[in-house]
């Protein structure tokens, strides 16, 4: 039954993936025209190289889809096709080529599935190329997104986790802490990044700092919620068995919060893996956010949306990390 | 006079009763425990025995009055006050095993791993459970397999005092049965005291050597001490066969369906706070007998 279960959703989640791709094949799909050639005749051909134009030229005219009346007018210029271009091709002398002619539709801006295709290929075949400052291998630019986030996080779990703590078996540190999370919890994580800059003055802190902060709330509040929450039979049991106030920390309510502590970390590493996008492209430089800006601003959405794809399923894998630490911790009462 | 083992010396306990004044639960309750004796307390709900209780375990102050223990007054929770709770109290992500070494551990720190595993397989085959078994998760145990791994874990660790807390009120009749019996064995062959509270008048006299009834309270006091003049070992098919049985149940019946009720309310000056000692037994020639007899009555009186 389950497996059927199985089975069909994984059939129906490729079904949605193949209707997706063809919708977006087809709403991106322009087909590429190019200028329609023309012909000429033999005393087309010959008159025109009794004006002394050179058979290349007139083939490659005949190829831009210029007709004789106006091939006429450029032979009768006198001028070689390299002084036509250099004073800025055709239409800069007043000859134009006529509209059904013209140059090749370009197809649509927007990518279609194929070309991320292709350009995903690429990605995955040559992750750590490294061709210049601003063209290096997607591998190595997530690599420094995922190092600003891993040192960011860290920090702030060690910060956050006995901290946490603290304040869960205090009442008094609870309340008198309170407030200033209460305040410093609801504010944007990029609002920190002027004043980071500012105190900091580097750039990568900076945006270190702010993986630091907005990772540290969650897994505050989270820690402190599930040690404050703790079964006060369970902390009975502790006492009767006289542990100290450390070995009860470490044997009954460090295992007894786990799960509400291990949710935090989750939400966290979540939340920073959603930062570190935004600030990269604020601060630039490395990193997949500013890859995304940096192609962006080339116009290259193809490999754009080839970066943004690669955020999700680094995400989710980071996600899937936590899940599982989750499901190992998690017990049933 | 000798102090018995356990001496509980006029305790009242007092709460605030959220209108600025205080209530208070249980006035100059006085009474003892001799060592290897297996007592329990009975009384309707709100007559403060679980208080009583948790201050015998150290995890409560009384608002008045001390508990002497072995010569010792009682302060704080100790190893030496071991207790079963109601609702088991196993910590839900150890297996039933690994709960009762987490006591025994705390109780012998110098022990060697496989020492501490051997005696805590060894006590949880006394309550009946081995093999695969103790390596299961408390989630995937039967609300019975819960409180006997809970009775393991308290015997395992030797305490000069049991605290058994309503250990069986969770759990179903026939259950309750046979975890009786457990608890009965494990007990013979230990020689623990053990304080109980209960609200099954059967259970208690299967399982007790004297019973103490509570008034109701507020205002509650430990009115009588009632002797089980029914020898041991008891199983709970003989004992009602016993002369005694019956006398001894409509005396507890008639307590606290009438008397306890009677007795209630009454602010006791602290004179004579010992509750008074009860024994029936009618395989004597002449039962001295000092309440009305209540023998002859029904059960349901």
């Amino acid at each position: 039954m389950l497996q059927k279960l199985e089975l069909r959703s994984a059939v129906l989640s490729l079904v949605i993936l193949f209707v997706g791709l063809f919708i977006w094949h087809f709403s991106t799909y322009v087909p590429v025209t190019g200028p329609v050639g023309v012909e000429f005749s033999q005393e087309q051909t010959d008159a025109l190289k009794s004006q002394n134009m050179v058979a290349e030229d007139i083939e490659f005219y005949a190829s831009q889809g210029v007709e004789f009346p106006q091939l006429e007018q450029i032979a009768a210029l006198g001028l070689s096709r390299e002084m036509i271009d250099m004073a800025g091709g055709i239409q800069a002398l007043g000859i134009s080529v006529p509209d059904e002619n013209s140059a090749p539709a370009p197809g649509s801006l927007f990518p279609s599935p194929s070309q991320i295709g292709v350009e995903l290929w690429a990605t995955i075949t040559d992750p750590f190329y490294v061709a210049g400052t601003n063209d290096m291998g997607y591998g190595i630019q997530m690599g420094y997104s995922l190092l600003r986030v891993i040192i960011g996080y860290t920090l702030a779990a060690a910060i956050a986790i006995p901290l946490g703590f603290l304040i869960g078996m205090s009442p008094v540190f609870y309340r008198a802490l309170d407030p200033y999370i209460q305040i410093l919890r609801p504010i944007s994580p990029l609002a920190w990044m002027p004043i980071a800059l500012f105190t900091i003055g580097d750039s990568e802190l900076s945006s270190i700092f702010v993986i630091f902060i907005c990772s540290l709330w969650p897994m505050l509040s989270n820690t402190a919620f599930g040690v404050a929450s703790v079964r006060h039979d369970w902390v009975n049991v502790a006492r009767t068995h006289e542990l100290g106030a450390l070995k009860t920390a470490f044997t009954v309510i460090l295992p007894a919060a786990a799960p509400t502590i291990v949710t935090g970390m989750r939400i966290s590493i979540g939340i920073a893996w959603l930062v570190i996008v935004a600030a990269e492209m604020l601060v630039g430089g490395t990193g997949i956010g500013y890859v995304v800006w940096n192609e962006w601003n080339g116009l290259r959405l193809d490999r754009m949306i080839v970066a943004i794809l690669l955020i999700g399923v680094v995400g989710m894998l980071l996600d899937a990390i936590f899940g599982k630490l989750q499901r190992a911790v998690t017990y049933t009462e | 006079m000798a102090k018995p083992f356990l001496s509980v010396e006029r305790l009242t306990q007092k709460f605030p009763d959220g209108a600025g004044g205080a209530l208070t639960v249980f006035e100059n309750a006085t009474f003892g425990v001799e060592k290897g004796e297996f007592v329990c307390i009975l009384g309707h709900s709100g007559c403060g025995k679980s208080t009583i209780m948790n201050v015998l375990a150290g995890l409560a102050e009384p608002t008045t009055g001390g508990v002497i223990m072995d010569g010792t007054e009682v302060s704080g929770p100790s190893l030496d006050r071991g207790v079963v709770f109601q609702n088991y109290s196993l910590l839900p992500w150890l297996s039933a095993l690994k709960n009762v070494t987490f006591g025994v551990r705390a109780r012998y720190q110098d022990w060697s791993k496989t020492k501490v595993e051997k005696h805590a397989k060894e006590f949880l085959a006394m309550v009946g459970l081995e093999g695969d078994v103790v390596y299961r998760k408390p989630s995937q145990l039967s609300g019975g397999m819960r409180q006997r791994v809970s009775i393991a874990r308290a015997f395992a660790n030797h305490p000069k005092l049991l605290l058994l807390d309503e250990p069986f009120g969770a759990l179903d009749a026939l259950t309750r049965g046979t975890i009786q019996e457990e608890l009965l064995k494990i007990w013979g062959k230990t020689e623990q005291t053990v304080f109980m509270i209960t609200h099954d008048i059967d259970e208690a006299i299967l399982l007790a050597d004297r019973i103490l009834l509570m008034t109701n309270g507020p205002f509650a006091r430990v009115a009588e001490s009632v002797e089980i003049t029914i020898p041991r070992p008891r199983n709970r098919t003989e004992i009602v066969e016993h002369p005694n049985y019956y006398a001894i149940r409509n005396h507890l019946v008639q307590f606290l369906g009438q008397h306890s009720k009677d007795l209630a309310g009454q602010e006791n000056s602290g004179e004579n706070n010992a509750p008074e000692t009860v024994r029936i037994d009618m395989t004597q020639e002449a039962p001295e007998e000092e309440d009305a007899s209540p023998h002859l009555r029904a059960v349901n009186d």
